[in-house]
């Protein structure tokens, strides 16, 4: 295996309405401030691009290609694209640094998600026998695994607001964000029910952005000069599409994904989890064995601001850049997709030292 | 299209009715349904999945044990719609559930009519509302409601029906597409009779229509530069075949032109002369509609004509004038 390092992070802020902003005009300035960093001009100076959006979120038809205007890729590069979070990118490209056939790539997500009503954009992702004609909102299914929890007694409500009022707060220290502030937990149960048991807070807001990353061999890094924050385990996996057979309670898919990564093997300062709706937290937390020692969602995670395609790639990102700066020596960064919690990455990052 | 400060915005809906082959199980599935019954599939370990699934979720089993079960059940799992969306089943406040039905294992995901949400609960026993007019499609089911409400039975009894292959499901999404910055400062040039490129810092070539970057290095283009509306045909194609909804009768020609100090080229009708005459180099300029019609659209343009001036060498077009 050879080892991959992520050199440089940047995002841009999370916003509601991105308004007279093209994928273009989020990306290119974040694009710039990443090359900047690793001390790189553009594209060219990387083996590989790739990107992850979905072209249905803003309603414009190949978006995706029209993006690669904001990087100069003349002449051509070698480029891909995931119709998923580019976390996904991340691995395609760890994959094509793993084959050999490339020493450093540069990584994209955007999404304007503004244009369109989102939960129903995504009901078009469900089974199109089953669900997709009855136009399943993505909440419904969330809401319905929060009610299994708190059915169970896995949790509690107070649970869930705890999530969300340690996500605001927590964002009041992300210049990025979207949500942020200081909310107690009384005052949040007081609040009415949005999809029960699910009030407004416990759902992500929606939001337009884009995040950029540069990753490469640990040699090119060091070539390059760059600090660098080294992966050290990455895994994803999916359950099925049934969702009457899955087992809400727990993630599965994640649990397998943070053993194949490593998490256990060692201790976890830091974790950035990909959790839509506050109940997610708990059940990742579970599943990857994360105890209290580790902080969790410093950013303020995806409740407060979640960029649809890019926030995968933003939890690697704000791992990476906290090992980068010191501030903590291992990380997990968790990304997901799908309805409550169906495929979930995980990937383990450390300082270089 | 509406502009507000910087913004253009337009309103517009994206969708197609997809044609859907369902296979064995599904079409099995749906075929019920238009009878009003309700069919489920036995998978690897007996239990029963409805709807039912080609393949089995844990083993992968190619399943084909179709068992009949009722159209009543169990609510399993529920969360209350407080807001219905307009694409929604219902436009007053429902329930989305998981309702497993009796003689089925796994429970299946519809909508439940119910007054609020405290009459919902885990466990209340509901049955389906059938449509009065069943066609084969999950819709065939009009939401389930409390096991013991009445409901209209004056169903319309389908006769003879063919089995199910197809579906026809329509999937139509509303956005209020917004314009790039860049491309509104063009559309609002436009909007006043101008043809507006912007200019690549690095190497000085100028884009018509801009998307706020140079595609070849990646960084913003600021400059603004107002062009004539004479251009150069770069291509062309001759179009022969009718396109649905199309005004235009064929055989029309389509070109890729390039505006005088443009160094990119854009498509737009050619006319006004023999399409057999069109070459490349050829030159023309825009012919445009009546000022009282013009918007934010390149159909102000109602198309380019030829003009009476030497042909460009091909080795030319599109690379002149980089100082503007």
């Amino acid at each position: 295996m050879r080892n991959v390092v992520v050199v440089a992070y940047e995002q841009s802020e999370i916003v509601r309405n991105a308004g007279a902003c093209n994928e273009v005009e989020l990306i290119m300035p974040i694009y710039r401030k990443v090359m900047e960093k690793c001390g790189l001009h553009s594209v060219q100076d990387v083996d590989f691009t790739c990107s992850g959006s979905c072209d249905y979120q803003q309603g414009a038809a190949f978006s995706f290609v029209m993006a690669i205007d904001a990087l100069g890729a003349v002449p051509p590069i070698k480029e891909s694209h995931v119709e998923m979070d580019a976390a996904w990118a991340f691995y395609e490209a760890w994959l094509k640094i793993q084959m050999g056939q490339a020493d450093s790539a540069f990584l994209y997500g955007f999404g304007k998600c503004s244009p369109g009503e989102l939960p129903i954009v995504l009901s078009q992702q469900l089974d199109p026998y089953y669900m997709a004609p009855l136009w399943v909102d993505s909440i419904a299914f969330a809401a319905m695994q929060a009610r299994a929890l708190l059915e169970k007694g896995d949790i509690s409500e107070a649970d869930m607001a705890e999530v969300v009022s340690r996500s605001r707060a927590n964002a009041k220290h992300n210049p990025h964000a979207q949500l942020k502030g200081d909310f107690s937990i009384e005052q949040l149960l007081a609040e009415p029910m949005y999809e029960s048991p699910l009030r407004r807070h416990d759902c992500c807001p929606v939001s337009d952005g884009a995040s950029a990353m540069v990753i490469a061999t640990e040699e090119k890094a060091k070539e390059w000069g760059r600090p660098y924050a080294r992966l050290t385990g990455i895994d994803h996996r999916i359950e099925t599409s049934v969702f009457g057979a899955r087992d809400l309670t727990q993630s599965v898919s994640t649990k397998i994904a943070g053993e194949k990564a490593g998490v256990g093997n060692g201790k976890v300062d830091v974790a950035e989890l990909y959790a839509p709706f506050s109940h997610q937290e708990i059940i990742l937390k579970r599943a990857l064995g994360l105890d209290d020692d580790t902080v969790v969602n410093p950013s303020g995670g995806v409740l407060a601001g979640n960029i649809m395609m890019a926030s995968g790639l933003s939890r690697i990102g704000e791992v990476a850049n906290r090992i980068i700066a010191g501030e903590a020596q291992r990380g997990v960064a968790h990304a997901t997709s799908g309805p409550a919690l169906q495929q979930n990455l995980v990937a383990v990052l450390e300082g270089a030292n | 299209m509406a502009a507000h400060a910087d913004t253009l915005t337009q309103e517009f809906t994206l969708g197609y009715t997809y044609t859907r082959s369902t296979g064995p199980v599904v079409g099995r599935f749906l075929q019920a349904l238009r009878d009003r019954q309700c069919v489920g599939i036995k998978g690897s370990d007996g239990k029963v999945y409805v709807p039912p699934v080609e393949f089995d979720p844990h083993t992968a089993a190619q399943l084909d044990e179709f068992v009949d079960v009722a159209d009543c059940g169990e609510v399993v799992n529920w969360t209350w719609v407080s807001q219905p969306r307009t694409a929604h089943p219902s436009d007053k406040p429902f329930a989305w559930a998981m309702v497993k039905l009796d003689g089925a294992d796994v429970p299946m995901l519809h909508w439940v009519d119910a007054a609020s949400a405290d009459a919902m609960s885990t466990g209340m026993r509901v049955k389906a509302r059938w449509a009065k007019q069943t066609k084969g499609f999950i819709t065939d089911i009009n939401g389930f409601v409390a096991e013991d409400a009445t409901v209209d039975t004056d169903y319309e009894v389908v006769e003879g029906a063919d089995a199910i292959k197809w579906v026809e499901s329509p999937s139509y999404l509303k956005y209020l597409f917004t314009a790039g910055k860049a491309p509104a400062r063009f559309l609002k040039a436009l909007a006043d009779g101008k043809l507006t490129g912007q200019r690549d810092p690095i190497t000085g070539e100028v884009y018509i229509p801009p998307r706020g970057s140079s595609p070849k290095h990646g960084v913003p283009t600021t400059e603004e530069v107002v062009l004539s509306d004479k251009a150069t045909v770069q291509s062309f194609t001759i179009v022969h075949i009718p396109i649905p909804g199309n005004p235009i009768k064929p055989p029309y020609v389509i070109a890729n032109l390039v505006l005088d100090g443009a160094h990119i080229s854009f498509l737009h009708l050619l006319s006004e002369c023999n399409n057999e005459d069109v070459r490349i180099g050829m030159r023309v300029e825009a012919l445009w509609r009546d000022k009282s019609e013009w918007g934010y659209t390149m159909d102000n343009i109602l198309y380019f004509r030829p003009i009476d001036e030497p042909d460009m060498p091909v080795d030319q077009i599109g690379k002149l004038n980089k100082e503007g």
